[in-house]
Formats: C-alpha cells, structure tokens, sequence
C-alpha cells in the first residue's frame, strides 16, 4: 500500500497535476455555488476539456470539480439559503441563520474547515478500505455483478426521488432503453437505430449527461424564471464578517466531525445514498449527540448544526468513490458520471483497476486529499471575491451553459445530427424535470446499461436461460434479498403514508 | 376526467414502452441464435415489459405526492426563443463554421435573455469564443474543426 501511496503522490503531485486540482476546485467552487447547478453539470462541463489530457489527470481535474462543486453549493446555502446541490441543503439550516446574523464569514470558515477534516477522514478510509474491498470483490461473478447492478438502480430510485419510487424506477428504465440503441457488443446487429447511420455507435453518454443536467439544467432555469420563490436572492458581500473561528467554537467543531466523518463515509458507499442523504442523517444524528442548552440552538445557528452536515457530504463524497474504483459500479449519478469518462479513457474501472491501472487508482485517492488542502488555502480567502459570481445575471450564465454543452458535444463528432438529438432530449428532460421524474436515476442507468447487459447475458448463458443463477450463489441471494427489501420498504412507506 | 400531468407523462412513457417492445422483437437475430438462452432481443424485451409494467402502475395507482406547477410562473416565451436559436446555432454550425457560429448564437441568446449592454455582449461572444477556441485548439492541442477559418487561413 506504501508503494501505491507514493506512485498515488508522485502522479499527483506533478505540476500538472497539482494546477488540475486547483482548476478543478476552483471551477467547481464557483459552478456549484450557481443554485441549480450541482457537481455532475459541473463534471459534465469539464468532460470535453478533459479529452487533451491523459487518464490520470483528467480524472484529478475532476475529482477537483467534485470536491470544489459541493463546497460551492454550501456557499450558496449560507449566503443565499439557495443550496447550489441538495447535499448542501442541511448546511443552510444553521449556516444561513448565522449569515442572518453577520456571521457569514464564520459559518463560511466552518463549513470549509468541516469540510476539510471530513473529506481528509474519509480519504483516508478510502485508502485503507478501497484495496482491501479490490481483493474481496475479485471473487465476485456475473451473476453477482448483475443482481449488484440491479440493486445500485434500486436504491438511487428509493432514495434520490423524493419519495417518488415509481417515477425513478421509470427513468431507470429510460437509461436503460436509452442505452441499448446501437449495435448489440456481441453480434453487431443494430437495434432501435431506425436505419440511421449516426445511431450506429450508440447515443454517446457525455451527449445524455449534457442534455440531461448541463443543458436541461439552464433551461430550467430559465423556464423558472418568473417563480418568486425561486427569483435571485441579494447579499451584500460587503457583510460577510470575519472568517475566523474561535477556541470554543473549535472545541465544538471537534467533537461533531469524527462521528460525522464516520457516518457521511459509511453511507457514502452504499449504492444510491450519498451526500445528501449522509448530511441530513448527520445533521439529526448530531442533534440527538448534543446537550440540551446546544439542542434549543439547532436551526438558530449552531456551531455542531453546521459543521456535522458539511463533514458528512464530503465524508460521503469520498465515500461514493470505493464501489466504483473497486467494483466498477458507481453508487451515485456524479460517480456514473465519472465512470462514463473513465471509460471514454479507455479504462474499465473494477477490481482489477488496482493491479492493472495502479498509478490512477492511487492518484485519484491521493488527489482527494490535495484538492482538500487547495480548498481549504485557496478558496476560502477568496470567498468573498468568490461570491460575486453568484452576482452574475442569468442572461449571460445560461447561453454560456449552453455554449459549453454544445461545444463538448460538437468537439466529439463534428456533427449536427448529435446536437440536435442532445437539444430533443434536453427539452424532453426539462419537462420531465419539472414533474419531479429525477434525472440522476436515468443517468446511472444509461452508464451501467450496457455491462449489465453483459453480466445477464453471461449469467443467462452459464445457466442455460434459467433464472437460478439469482439464487445459486449465497452472495448473488443476499444482494437480491437487499434489493427486495429496498422495493417492500418503498411499498411499506407508501401504505403507511396512504394510511 | 382531467388527467394529472404525471399521469399522462405516464401514459406517453406507456406508448413508448409497447414501441419499444414491438420494436425488440422485431431485432432481426441470426437463425442459430434464435432459441438461444440470450440474443441482441433478450435484454430490450425485459425493458419493454419493465416499462409497460412500471408505467401501467404509475397510471393505475392513486397519486400520494402530485406534483403540482403554476404554469403562469414559467417563462415559456424565453424558453422557445432559446430552443428555437439553439436549434438554428446546430443547422449552421457545419456550413459557416465554429466560431461564427457560436458568436452569433451568443449574441443572440443574450439578446433575447433581455440584455442590451452591447458591449459586453459583444466582448463575450465575439472575443470570448476567439479565446476559448485559442485555449482548445492552440494551448490544449484539441482539434476544433472549423471550414470557414481554415478557409481564411486563421486555422491549419
């Protein structure tokens, strides 16, 4: 693991590398601060730019987007109370109270030292548990692949749709479809293409991730434009205060981010949880930690209020990163995203990532860490020059939005055909959107579509087309018992609901 | 009977299930892989059915959480002026080239945004799509096809 450590550090911290990590967080910072956008369109904005670079520090460019986006999206919660991610909406709970209270450059300092110490906990539990998890995940088979598959769709679908398990299920089956346009891997024969010879090689993903976030993420905002509740709040950048955190508050600080490192790492690897979920159980977990004269503070601008969410989703977003470098499945829609640029790379990302491809599993560990400290150092004093961003009016952010995504998906084919297809499936995602049917589902989906048509058909063969092969195995039976479980708690909290 | 909106999204995503199936099963297979255990239909035929299920459900199923939009409140006139420049900005894109192209669809996207400082929409479209094109093409060495600056001898 030394050895893996330092061929992680010497990848990462070439100049290069370490200039990536800075754009990256910095680009991040100031995309995820804009409400609306979150780190998969800030991801999916930097897809195109990555195609200069080589794996590794593509991958660090955007490891640094990820960490970069989820702080952004705390700025925006304190200072707006507009979560730029809903990972971030617990931090407003407290932070923008204390904002309220001109204390906008302390809970800024917070949330950033909080985020610091989670996701540098949490990396390094990545460190230690990552290998460990490559090894037990070599004995794994198709059948296991496939039915872990199954229940990584599941859970995305019961907990990312705000209790709506049907709509998400829907759009899984959507990516799903979506994916299966193109030749078949195995014979070659074309499905769904409607003899159109630029379906051929598929509906590429970057062109599904841009016009499912970046772009239907700005025309979003733009068909929402005339909502009061969601018009532009003002902030006067001038009343942030003092970013400086006191011994007391310290003291406080330390005390909630182990357990919520702890617990935001822990949910971060379960496929479809991740950070928001991670923040809110973290934020209640906390409330239940504390005393009662803290308790009353909770929602008023509690220093524990604060920090336990911030810590937790960048606990979790490192969190989220171990079943995709080990098992090759992502467990959230920005790790899909990620994948699907792995895979752009060339690179297939699984147990044998490991062995086969060390210095990027090691360098994307390592370069967490790094884009910690760039966060910490560099963002957090510029804050309030930061901040003016979020001053930027909407008529000059959404045709750049929409600039990028063209230009990324322009930059792959050279075709128009793409760029119509991307602004059909962009409107239809907007639409979809504003019914509440969650995009993250659709796009996991799509990213795992075609290897899970792999495993089942491995599965299907070895077993002769029978459907054994669920059960044949003890591990195949207990991820499907879990994947069961997931479904009957769905229909059990609607019953109850209805009841 | 008004139908909910979820609903009839349910509906459409119903018909686009039994296309779907209808479609699947349709894939020509080679003859030795008809009966196989697996072929290139086996996979879309689940989906299909998956989607006529799932969506069957959501129509059938009463609504617990409706989800409910003021539709005074969306600002369909700037959408469609969007969709509409968007989809003109990709017609043009091959025949005049990258860079006219997307200048003029920046410009025309901040317009109908409501912007009138002429300058700066001037300043970041024009120049800003000159500098961009500059970082891809001469400092990233990623290759941006452009037939009409190649033509002028701007690009090689």
């Amino acid at each position: 693991m030394i050895e893996g450590i330092l061929i992680g550090l010497s990848t990462a911290l070439s100049l290069t590398n370490i200039l990536m990590v800075m754009v990256g967080c910095f680009a991040g910072t100031i995309i995820g601060m804009l409400p609306g956008l979150g780190p998969m369109t800030a991801i999916a904005l930097m897809i195109p730019i990555t195609y200069g670079f080589d794996p590794s520090t593509g991958l660090i460019l955007m490891a640094g987007v990820y960490y970069g986006a989820v702080f952004g999206g705390s700025t925006s919660s304190i200072l707006l109370n507009a979560p730029g991610i809903p990972g971030t909406v617990a931090t407003a709970f407290d932070g923008y109270p204390m904002a309220q209270q001109g204390k906008a450059g302390k809970a800024l300092a917070i949330a950033a030292y909080s985020s610091f110490a989670g996701g540098t906990i949490s990396a390094i539990f990545l460190l230690v548990a990552a290998p460990s998890l490559s090894k037990v995940s070599l004995a794994f088979r198709s059948p296991d692949y496939f039915a872990l598959m199954i229940l990584g769709l599941t859970a995305i679908s019961a907990f990312s749709s705000k209790g709506q398990f049907l709509k998400a299920m829907m759009m899984v089956v959507l990516g799903l479809m979506l994916a299966t346009v193109g030749q078949d891997s195995l014979s070659d024969i074309t499905r769904f293409t409607f003899n159109n010879m630029n379906l051929t090689d598929g509906i590429s993903f970057v062109l599904i991730v841009m016009a499912t976030f970046a772009m239907s993420e700005a025309l979003t905002i733009i068909f929402r434009g005339k909502d009061p509740n969601r018009a532009a709040k003002q902030i006067s950048l001038t009343e942030l205060g003092s970013i400086k955190v006191n011994k007391e508050e310290t003291i406080k600080m330390a005390k909630t981010i182990p357990r919520s490192s702890i617990l935001g790492f822990l949910i971060g690897v379960l496929p479809g949880a991740g950070a928001t979920i991670a923040s809110f159980l973290a934020y209640g977990m906390e409330r239940n930690y504390v005393n009662e004269e803290e308790k009353q503070k909770f929602g008023k601008g509690s220093v524990h209020g604060l920090s336990a969410p911030e810590t937790a989703n960048n606990a979790a977003c490192s969190g989220s990163f171990v079943p995709l470098l080990t098992l090759g499945i992502p467990g959230s829609g920005t790790t899909a995203v990620m994948l699907g640029a792995l895979l752009g790379f060339g690179i297939q990302p699984g147990p044998r990532l490991y062995q086969t491809n060390p210095e990027i599993f090691w360098s994307v560990i390592m370069s967490m860490y790094i884009g910690m400290v760039v966060l910490l150092i560099l963002n957090l004093p510029l804050i309030p020059y930061i901040a003016r961003i979020l001053a930027v009016p909407r008529n000059y952010l959404i045709p750049l939005i929409l600039f990028f995504s063209v230009t990324g998906i322009y930059l792959m084919s050279f075709n128009n055909f793409d760029i119509f297809l991307m602004i059909g499936i962009a409107v239809v995602a907007t639409f979809l959107r504003l019914y509440d049917f969650p995009m993250p589902p659709l796009i996991l989906a799509f990213v795992l579509g075609g290897l899970m048509e792999e495993t089942l058909r491995r599965s299907l063969l070895i077993s002769d087309g029978s459907p054994n092969f669920l059960w044949d195995r003890p591990i195949t039976l207990i991820i499907l018992l879990i994947t069961i479980t997931i479904v009957g708690w769905q229909i059990f909290s609607t019953l109850r609901k209805k009841s | 009977m008004r139908i909910s909106p979820t609903k009839f999204i349910s509906l459409l995503f119903l018909v686009l299930s039994v296309f779907y199936l209808y479609t699947a099963y349709n894939i020509q297979v080679f003859a030795f892989d008809e009966n196989a255990p697996f072929n290139a239909r086996t996979f879309p035929i689940y989906l299909g059915w998956a989607g006529i299920i799932l969506s069957s459900l959501k129509i059938i199923l009463p609504e617990k959480v409706t989800t409910e939009v003021n539709h005074k409140h969306l600002d369909y006139k700037s959408i469609i002026y969007l969709i509409i420049i968007s989809l003109v900005y990709a017609a043009v894109i091959l025949k005049i080239g990258y860079f006219i192209s997307t200048s003029l669809f920046l410009f025309a996207s901040y317009y109908f945004l409501g912007e009138r400082r002429w300058g700066l929409m001037f300043i970041l479209s024009f120049p800003f799509v000159a500098a961009f094109m500059y970082l891809l093409h001469g400092l990233l060495n990623i290759y941006l096809r452009d037939p009409f600056l190649k033509y002028i001898g701007v690009m090689g």
